[in-house]
């Protein structure tokens, strides 16, 4: 059994920023990640960042991720388990890990979860042939490994993800077909879909897929026309030919660590699905168990590097770690969440967190 | 296929290693995954359904869908998108339900 003030659990853009924060302030920290190398899905991200320059806005997300990988590896209060899955958490406070097929209990006294999300998937005929990639994956074969999903994509989505990898699709030299959208508005930031309509790309709206095509591959795709009420138009339906279906549709929570510890969910649309029941300073309805990154709510990285300072400062002030310093990072990372969220762009993201304050009033 | 030209990008791709796929020896790097290098290759197609025999490929790529079970050096229900290439690697379809070796 090891015992540890924090432990965290993922190496993502907001488990990094809880450990390094939480360290700093001078907390002894185990850092859970369950694949073999630091920085979650910052790895694969080659577009820069928005946000102010306090979440390193200009800078390449996968510069980012290096660069809070360093600052994890050189500190000494933090240990960093990796290939290492929580794979629960038991009433007596103990973390259990699967390391390489050994069983590691920890027992820490605050946890900070920032297990991330997992890609969503929608509804319709043959979408499960091989060929049918969701956005991270498509991104991990080309940004991570250098290797093209295919020759021409479909991409479903024309959110900043949609539109995002669709631009890093042609950098690779792979063809987007076009990209569909079922709203009739672009999701994502213009700038990125002007940057994709410049070079040919057509931009979609109020289409949707119906099917794909294809034997034991994707050999194509038909699409068609929605009309004001989300109806598909007749007669609007046409096939593309394509060897790439990419699902740009969302991302939804992983709770199952959380919902497993005892930590109370609500489902709530504007967060993106079932998400950790938590208070202003991210704790979980489980005392002493914080939540951070898109496991609190799918919002971009920059706000999960926010929400992992302020989980890392909250926890570690919680156990006694100099408790002003503390307090003014809480202040600062308020200040910053608040900025994130706040003109047209955060609108979803601020009425999701008022719903989850009034469902956490009432239990 | 592999990416030959990036504007941002450059792999380190480390030491090339031979590989079976079915009965086709391939090559890949130890740096990637076995579904990265597949990828590589062409090769989409990762298993067969249990109750279905549909065919499924990759689809998350992080070790969270479980879509890309493979059985590797005979071991099933191998989640190939998070499983790195080794040399000589025996990698083959998954029909159906994974069976352990006793």
């Amino acid at each position: 059994m090891k015992n540890v003030d924090i432990a965290i659990v993922g190496g993502g853009p907001a488990g990094l920023c809880a450990a390094i924060t939480a360290a700093d302030l001078g907390a002894k920290v185990i850092l859970v990640e369950q694949d073999d190398a630091l920085g979650g899905q910052l790895v694969k991200q080659t577009h820069m960042f928005f946000g102010s320059e306090k979440q390193h806005a200009g800078t390449r997300g996968i510069d980012i991720g290096t660069m809070l990988v360093e600052q994890v590896e050189s500190n000494p209060n933090i240990e960093i388990m990796l290939n290492a899955t929580a794979m629960g958490y038991y009433p007596d406070g103990v973390l259990g890990i699967n390391q390489e097929e050994n069983f590691i209990k920890i027992k820490p006294l605050k946890m900070i979860l920032a297990t991330g999300a997992s890609e969503r998937m929608i509804a319709f005929p043959n979408n499960d042939l091989p060929g049918v990639f969701g956005a991270g994956a498509v991104q991990t074969l080309m940004n991570v490994y250098g290797i093209k999903p295919g020759k021409r994509v479909l991409m479903v989505g024309a959110g900043n993800i949609g539109l995002i990898v669709s631009y890093q699709l042609l950098q690779a030299g792979v063809e987007v077909a076009a990209i569909v959208e079922g709203s009739p508005n672009i999701g994502g930031y213009l700038v990125h879909a002007s940057k994709i309509r410049r070079l040919g790309v057509p931009v979609l709206t109020s289409h949707t897929i119906l099917e794909a095509l294809g034997d034991r591959e994707v050999t194509g795709a038909v699409i068609a026309k929605l009309d004001e009420k989300w109806n598909i138009i007749k007669g609007t339906e046409q096939t593309v030919v394509v060897d790439t279906i990419c699902l740009a549709v969302g991302l939804t929570p992983l709770t199952e660590l959380i919902d497993q510890g005892g930590g109370k969910l609500a489902y709530i649309r504007e967060l993106s699905g079932y998400v950790p029941i938590h208070n202003q300073e991210l704790e979980s309805t489980v005392s002493g168990i914080y939540v951070a990154g898109d496991l609190a709510g799918v919002e971009e990285a920059s706000s999960a590097m926010v929400e992992g300072k302020l989980a890392g400062a909250v926890a570690a002030k919680a156990l006694g770690y100099k408790p002003k310093a503390a307090e003014q990072i809480i202040e600062e990372a308020h200040q910053e969440l608040f900025d994130l969220r706040s003109g047209p762009v955060g609108a979803g993201i601020r009425a999701g967190i008022s719903k989850l304050q009034e469902v956490r009033q009432r239990c | 296929m592999r990416i030959k030209k990036h504007p941002i990008l450059t792999w380190d791709k480390g030491k090339k290693v031979k590989f079976f796929f079915e009965d086709k020896e391939l090559e890949g790097y130890q740096t990637e995954t076995i579904a990265a290098a597949l990828h590589a290759s062409g090769i989409k197609e990762m298993r067969e359904s249990e109750e279905m025999h549909r065919p499924r490929g990759l689809f998350c790529a992080i070790g969270n869908c479980s879509s890309c079970l493979m059985i590797v050096n005979g071991e099933p229900n191998v989640r190939v998108c998070v499983t790195k290439l080794q040399e000589g690697m025996r990698v083959q379809r998954q029909l159906g339900k994974g069976e352990l070796q006793r």
